[in-house]
């Protein structure tokens, strides 16, 4: 039996957990231990979905034994595969930085209770999102995921949040409803919702017709992907949620929005029709985020401006529908995963250990907590992209993929990209040299307790393992740079071919239009 | 494929409505809207259904082009259980904006107002530093010459 026939067990096992963790409300450490189990468990099983995907290729599997285009299938290839370790990777790490919050706060903010069975269905929205092989289903993801968002966001129910909570619900329904509109209308167009069979399908239609649909798609996702004229939701919704909670945002919701329009882009409408204002919106996203993230001062909402501004890069290297391009943007996004959620984490632990996340308040937290400097020191150059880390790499990458592209509005965009980057290097040197470097008398109002120099205990070490280790894990990404963008020069090549996709779940005689690139 | 035009119609006229009322300040009216919107989709699902035909219950005598389409009712069901949830999250969200601020507005983002009248000057990233960064530095050297020293 081959290990991708147990895809759905990616979704399942969350929800399982879900169901546990709520029956065992009364009993914290039975839930920390049931939802620490189950997503390690999904975690073992996702790495042996990439390497069958790497070693025998795209498989699907049919829920029900109803077959495509009826059913709704699941598609293992090496794009999801991936796209579900690295998302385990982080919401492991982010469960068990939560996990000792909690342990040490006697979980007073956040009620444990609701939190774990609603992470994990979390999760499991997050998996079935990258799994599905179609689009209605893709679409219940989205609401499974979304619909534990807004609990997540909203937990504990104080006043910020429930502000920052309403605006974040209107829009993601918003986007949703979008998504549903498009849906009715390929379905009215096609007839069909598989996804690989859309693929033939859409390819008959209409150019004008095709167009609309498209760029409905594209609208919906990119309201969820947070791509600029429609991310200003995001800075004003993600730092009112609790720590672990941001980051676990950060670190995937968008990127399932990313997914979605990879997949559109080169499973749905190949090609490139809207190249051109994908350029131009991601050279927006680029320079309105990073202009954002230098004018704020509070350490949280930089790093949701910063996370507008990179989401740029993988547009850019979307709309360049090039392998070298598309693999970069691949490799950016297992990149910006790790390095933002990091990021987020640390922000969490300066917050304890400083009192504040606010620039104003903080200071000397180099001297108080040289662990602390480094943990954000890491990451902080790894998102400015400083040679060697990957976040270098990874842009390296979508440079060199725009200068071969060569038109004019690439190497704009190379252009935008290096700017972003050093803008990216100041606003986050502001952080350091505010935060970790002046004294704390200099800050404007610095927080009482960095005078304090007996304050010990407040970086218990169930919140510092997991942020090293996530840390470690965005340094791996650099160390095994060579394999990935392997990886992710693969799954690029595959995605812009579609046969192998489009064989596994019609069968080998679905004929491919235009013969597969 | 014929389809109906009073449902058309309807469909038009709830999506013209949500669009309106999720555009208000009032929270509930925005909630309103957002039911009308995820309606009005649900009768544009139906609406890719085509015509209203038999139940699709297999019998050998029908002819199969007179079974109505089953799947976008299938789909119809999920998003009304979808938003029936997302409602119910929304009303318990307005609640409790009304008991903590006792209104039912939107409200502004404090940070954000904040950041927007923030100066472009920044006392400690943009003022003149009264500090010496040459290597030869004139006081030093006019120093030096009162106290007589190498020349």
């Amino acid at each position: 039996m081959n290990i991708a026939s147990l895809a759905p067990l990616a979704v399942v096992l969350p929800i399982l957990g879900a169901a546990l963790t709520f029956a065992l409300n009364r009993n914290p450490l039975a839930q920390r231990a049931v939802s620490i189990a189950l997503l390690s468990l999904t975690l073992l099983l996702e790495c042996g979905l990439l390497a069958s995907a790497w070693t025998t290729g795209t498989a699907s599997v049919t829920i029900g034994g109803w077959q495509p285009p009826f059913g709704v299938v699941m598609v293992v290839d090496q794009f999801s595969s991936l796209m579900l370790v690295v998302s385990s990777v982080i919401s492991l790490a982010v469960l068990i930085y939560a996990t000792g919050q909690g342990m040490a706060d006697g979980d007073r903010e956040a009620p444990v209770s609701i939190f774990h069975p609603t992470y994990l269905i979390l999760v499991a929205g997050v998996s079935n999102a990258f799994l599905t092989g179609d689009l209605f289903n893709l679409y219940v993801g989205f609401e499974i995921l979304l619909t534990a968002s807004y609990v997540l966001m909203t937990l504990g129910g104080t006043g910020p949040r429930i502000r920052a909570g309403v605006t974040y619900v209107v829009v993601s329904v918003v986007s949703s409803v979008l998504f549903l509109i498009a849906i009715a209308m390929i379905y009215g167009a096609t007839g069909t919702i598989t996804m690989a069979d859309l693929a033939i399908k859409l390819a008959e239609l209409d150019p004008g017709t095709q167009n609309l649909l498209h760029v409905m798609l594209l609208v919906a996702f990119g309201i969820k992907a947070a791509v600029f004229p429609l991310s200003f939701w995001l800075p004003d919704s993600y730092p009112t949620a609790p720590a672990p909670v941001t980051a676990v945002f950060a670190g995937l919701l968008t990127k399932v929005g990313v997914y979605a329009m990879v997949r559109t882009e080169t499973l749905l409408f190949p090609g490139d029709t809207l190249n051109t204002p994908l350029m131009v919106v991601a050279l927006l996203t680029m320079l309105v985020g990073i202009l954002g993230a230098i004018a704020q001062s509070d350490i949280k909402r930089l790093l949701s401006f910063t996370l507008v501004s990179h989401i740029g890069y993988m547009v850019f290297g979307l709309a360049m529908s090039s392998v070298a391009g598309l693999a970069a943007a691949v490799f950016y996004v297992a990149h910006h995963i790790t390095v933002q959620t990091s990021l987020f984490l640390v922000t969490g632990l300066i917050e304890r250990r400083g009192g504040s996340s606010s620039m104003d308040r903080l200071g000397g937290l180099a001297k108080l907590s040289p662990l602390l400097a480094l943990l954000f020191f890491i990451p902080a150059m790894n998102l400015a992209g400083i040679p060697p880390f990957s976040g270098f790499l990874g842009k390296l990458g979508l440079l060199q993929a725009g200068i071969a592209l060569g038109t004019p509005l690439a190497i704009t965009l190379v252009v935008g990209g290096v700017v972003t980057s050093l803008l990216t290097l100041l606003a986050i040197a502001r952080v350091w040299n505010r935060a970790f470097w002046r004294k704390p008398e200099d800050a404007d109002y610095p927080a009482p307790i960095l005078k304090d120099t007996t304050a010990v205990g407040l970086l218990p070490r169930t919140m510092v393992g997991p942020t090293a280790a996530l840390v470690v894990f965005g340094v791996a990404l650099t160390v095994f740079a060579g394999p990935l963008f392997q990886l992710a020069g693969n799954s690029a090549e595959q995605m812009l071919d579609r046969t192998a996709y489009i064989h596994s779940v019609l069968g080998g005689n679905a004929q491919v239009p235009g013969g597969g690139k | 494929m014929s389809v109906n035009l009073t449902l058309l119609i309807v469909m038009g006229v709830l999506y013209a409505c949500g669009i309106y009322l999720i555009l208000e300040r009032s929270l509930t009216r925005v909630l309103l809207g957002l039911m009308l919107l995820a309606n009005a989709t649900n009768l544009l699902i139906l609406a890719t259904g085509g015509y209203a035909g038999l139940a699709p219950l297999f019998t050998k005598a029908t002819d199969p082009r007179d079974y109505n389409d089953p799947l976008p009712q299938a789909l119809i069901l999920t998003s009304i259980v979808i938003s029936f949830a997302v409602t119910a999250f929304m009303l318990g969200i307005i609640y409790r904006t009304w008991a903590l601020a006792r209104q039912d507005d939107i409200q502004d983002d404090a940070e954000d107002r904040r950041v927007a009248k923030t100066p472009s000057f920044d006392a400690e990233d943009d003022s003149v530093v009264p500090e010496e960064t040459s290597e030869f530095p004139v006081t030093a050297v006019t120093e030096a010459a009162k106290e007589g020293g190498p020349q």
